[in-house]
C-alpha cells in the first residue's frame, strides 16, 4: 500500500480529535531511528532502529532486559528518549507528544499485566475506550448512539465476551481480561497496536484464537507484538525482530532468525 | 469498588424500599422547620436547639457528599475539605458582620483600632457579592491548587498530606488578627440577614429549608454525574489511571472538574452553616475537622452518595449525644468507630445494609 494517507478501514466516528488520517508516504507507519535511552547510566536502548510497515504484523522477541518494554514506553510517550527520532507516520513526532496525544493520534497499547477497569462492567469498559471526543465536557453530555452500541456489540462478539457484557471486569478470568483489553484497543480504532505479551497466561485454545484474531487484524491495522511464546510467534509472524541489550540483533523470518548464530548464542541457545 | 454505586445500592435494596425510606426522611426534614413555627407550648413544637442541630448536621452531610465525589469516585482523598467549608462560611460571615455593624466597622476591627476596611472587605455589605465570594473563593483556591497538583501528577497519600497542610496553613493564617477576619474569635454576634432577624423562627425555618434544598440538589447532581460517562471515567481513573491515559483521556481535566465542584459545594454548605450556628472561627479549618469528614464518608460507605450522608448523620448524632452524656469519652468513641469501620465494614454502613438484604 503506497497511498499518501492511510486509514483503518473501520467506520470513523464524529468528534475525534487528531489522527483523522496518518500520513504515511514512505510506507512505514512507525519509524524509530537512533533511539537512545538510559536510566542512571544503564543503557536500556542503544541506537535502536525499527521500521514498521503499514498493515504489518511484527513480532519482537528477545531475552529479559533486552529493552522491549522500554521501546514500547518510548513509542507511547511514557519514556522520553535521550536522543533519536520517533515518528508515527510522517506528521506525528512521538518524542514531542504526551501519552494522551499519542493515544488520540491512533496508537493503542496493551500492557504486559492485563489492566482493565475492574469496577466497571465489560460493556462499560468498551464504552469508555471507544473512539470519541474524550474531553470532560463531551463526557458529561455523552449518550450512546445506536451505531456506537452496535460497534460495542460487534467487538464483544469478536472477543467472545457477549455473555459477560454486564459482568464487572474484575470478576473475569485472566484470559478473559486479556481479551477484554484487546477489545478495548479495538474500540479505540487505532492505526497501530502495541501488544505486550498478549498470550501470557492463556490456555492453548485461547492462544490459538488470539493468533487467528491478530492475523485478521493485520489486514487493517499495523501490529507490534512482544512475545516470549515461540510457538505463538511462529503461528502469526512473517517478520521477527530480535532485540538484545537495547539493539536490534537480527531481523527477518522466524526460520532465518532462529538459524542466526548470534541469536542462538544470546537467546535461543541459552 | 461497586459501580455504578448508587445504582447497585438502589437495585440491591429494592428500589421501592429505598425510595420509601428516602421519602420519609425528606418529609421529616421538610416538616421540621414548619413545626418550629408552631407556638412553643404546642406538643409538636420543634425547639430552636433541635432545628439548629439538625441544620448543622445537614451542612456536614453536604460536605460528606462533596468529599465522596472526590474520594469515593475519583480516588482523591482530601484531608482539607474543612478549608473550603470554612472559606464559604467566612464569606457569608463577612456579609453578616457588615449587616450587624450597619454603617460602621465590624466590632472586632474597632477593637483593633482600625479605621477603614481592608480592601477584600469591599462590597461585602451586598448579599449578592457575598454569595459570589461563597462560590468563588473556595472554587478558585481549589482550581489553582488542583491545577498544580494534578499537573505534577501528585496522587495518593502525597495528595492527602498536601491538602492537610493547606487547611492547616489556612487555619494559622486566619488565627492572626492582622489577617482581618477576627483572629481566633472569628465572627459571631450576627443580628440580621437580608434585614430579617437571624434568630426569628421564620428565618431559621427558611435557612433550614435552604439547606435541605442544597442537600437534595447536591445529591441529584452527584447521582447524575455518577451515572454519566463522566462518572465512569472517574471510576476508571481511580482504579487504573495509566490505562485511562493510554486510552486517550487526559485525567487532569476530569480531576480538576470534580475537585473544584466539590470545593464549591463545601463552600455553599459553609455559607448555610454560619447563619444557623451563629459563629465561624478558624477552628473549622483545624486538620481534625477535615479528618472527621473523611470518617463520615468511610463509615457511611465510599462511592455510594447516600452512604456518606448516613455517615455524617450517624457520627454527628452520636457526637451530640456523647458530648452531653460522656463528654470526656467522645474522642475515644470516634477512634473506636474508625477502627471498627476499617476492620469490619470496608464498604461502610451501606455495605452492611446491602449484605443484610442479600441474606
Amino acid at each position: 500500500m503506497n497511498a499518501a494517507t492511510y486509514q483503518a478501514d473501520l467506520p470513523l466516528d464524529k468528534g475525534q480529535l487528531i489522527g483523522k488520517a496518518v500520513n504515511v508516504r514512505h510506507g512505514t507507519i512507525l519509524t524509530l531511528e537512533g533511539i537512545n535511552v538510559s536510566f542512571d547510566g544503564f543503557r536500556a536502548l542503544t541506537d535502536l532502529n525499527l521500521y514498521i510497515g503499514i498493515g504489518e504484523l511484527r513480532c519482537i522477541i528477545g531475552p529479559n532486559g533486552a529493552g522491549k518494554t522500554t521501546m514500547m514506553d518510548v513509542i507511547t510517550g511514557k519514556t522520553r528518549p535521550d536522543s533519536g527520532k520517533a515518528w508515527f507516520g510522517e506528521q506525528f513526532d512521538l518524542t514531542r507528544m504526551s501519552e494522551v496525544e499519542i493515544a488520540q493520534a491512533g496508537i493503542g497499547r496493551k500492557f504486559q499485566k492485563p489492566t482493565v477497569f475492574e469496577a466497571l462492567s465489560v460493556f462499560e469498559n468498551l464504552e469508555l475506550t471507544q473512539k470519541a471526543d474524550k474531553s470532560v465536557w463531551a463526557s458529561l453530555k455523552a449518550k450512546l448512539s445506536g451505531e456506537q452500541k452496535d460497534r460495542i456489540d460487534e467487538v464483544l462478539t469478536t472477543i467472545r465476551l457477549e455473555g459477560a457484557r454486564r459482568r464487572p471486569a474484575g470478576l473475569l478470568s485472566h484470559g478473559q481480561k486479556q481479551f477484554l483489553e484487546i477489545g478495548m484497543l479495538l474500540m479505540q480504532q487505532p492505526h497501530l497496536l502495541l501488544l505486550d505479551e498478549p498470550v501470557a497466561g492463556m490456555t492453548d485454545a485461547e492462544t490459538e484464537f488470539t493468533a487467528t484474531l491478530f492475523k485478521s487484524l493485520a489486514r487493517s491495522h499495523s501490529l507490534v507484538v512482544v512475545e516470549h511464546d515461540m510457538g505463538f510467534v511462529g503461528s502469526i509472524a512473517d517478520h521477527v525482530t530480535v532485540l538484545h541489550q537495547g539493539q536490534v540483533l537480527a531481523e527477518g523470518s522466524l526460520e532465518k532468525v532462529q538459524a542466526d548464530e548470534r541469536v542462538i548464542e544470546v537467546y535461543l541457545g541459552r | 469498588m461497586n459501580q455504578p454505586l448508587t445504582l447497585t445500592a438502589v437495585q440491591k435494596a429494592g428500589p421501592k424500599l429505598t425510595a420509601v425510606a428516602l421519602g420519609i426522611v425528606l418529609v421529616a426534614l421538610l416538616a421540621m422547620p414548619l413545626l418550629h413555627l408552631l407556638p412553643a407550648d404546642n406538643t409538636f413544637h420543634v425547639s430552636a436547639y433541635t432545628l439548629t442541630l439538625v441544620g448543622k448536621i445537614l451542612c456536614y452531610a453536604i460536605v460528606a457528599l462533596a468529599l465522596d465525589l472526590v474520594w469515593g469516585y475519583a480516588g482523591l482523598l482530601s484531608l482539607g475539605h474543612g478549608l473550603f467549608f470554612a472559606l464559604g462560611g467566612y464569606a457569608m460571615g463577612m456579609y453578616l458582620m457588615r449587616e450587624s455593624a450597619g454603617d460602621g466597622l465590624p466590632a472586632f476591627m474597632s477593637f483593633l483600632a482600625w479605621n477603614e476596611l481592608p480592601w477584600y472587605w469591599y462590597g461585602t455589605s451586598s448579599f449578592l457579592w457575598a454569595m459570589c465570594l461563597v462560590v468563588l473563593v473556595p472554587g478558585v483556591l481549589a482550581f489553582v491548587f488542583g491545577y498544580f497538583a494534578f499537573r505534577s501528577r501528585i496522587k495518593g497519600v502525597y495528595f492527602s498530606i498536601m491538602t492537610q497542610a493547606l487547611t492547616f496553613a489556612g487555619m494559622l493564617l486566619f488565627f492572626r488578627n492582622e489577617t482581618g477576619f477576627g483572629g481566633n474569635n472569628g465572627f459571631t454576634d450576627f443580628k440580621t440577614i437580608l434585614g430579617f432577624s437571624i434568630s426569628a423562627p421564620a428565618t431559621r425555618a427558611t435557612l433550614f429549608l435552604a439547606t435541605v434544598a442544597l442537600l437534595v440538589g447536591s445529591l441529584y447532581l452527584g447521582w447524575r454525574l455518577a451515572r454519566s460517562k463522566f462518572g465512569r471515567v472517574l471510576t476508571a481513573l481511580r482504579d487504573a489511571e495509566n490505562r485511562l491515559m493510554f486510552c486517550g483521556y487526559d485525567p487532569r481535566g476530569y480531576k480538576l472538574f470534580i475537585w473544584t465542584l466539590s470545593a464549591v459545594l463545601c463552600g455553599l454548605a459553609g455559607a448555610l452553616y454560619v447563619p444557623q450556628v451563629g459563629i465561624i472561627n478558624p477552628s473549622e479549618m483545624a486538620p481534625t475537622q477535615s479528618i472527621e469528614a473523611a470518617v463520615w464518608v468511610a463509615l457511611g460507605g465510599r462511592g455510594t452518595l447516600i452512604g456518606p450522608l448516613l455517615g455524617a448523620g450517624l457520627v454527628n448524632g452520636m457526637k451530640s449525644w456523647f458530648t452531653v452524656a460522656f463528654p470526656e469519652y467522645w474522642l475515644f468513641a470516634l477512634g473506636a468507630l474508625f477502627i471498627i469501620v476499617t476492620l469490619y465494614l470496608p464498604k461502610g454502613v451501606i455495605g452492611l445494609l446491602r449484605k443484610e438484604k442479600e441474606q
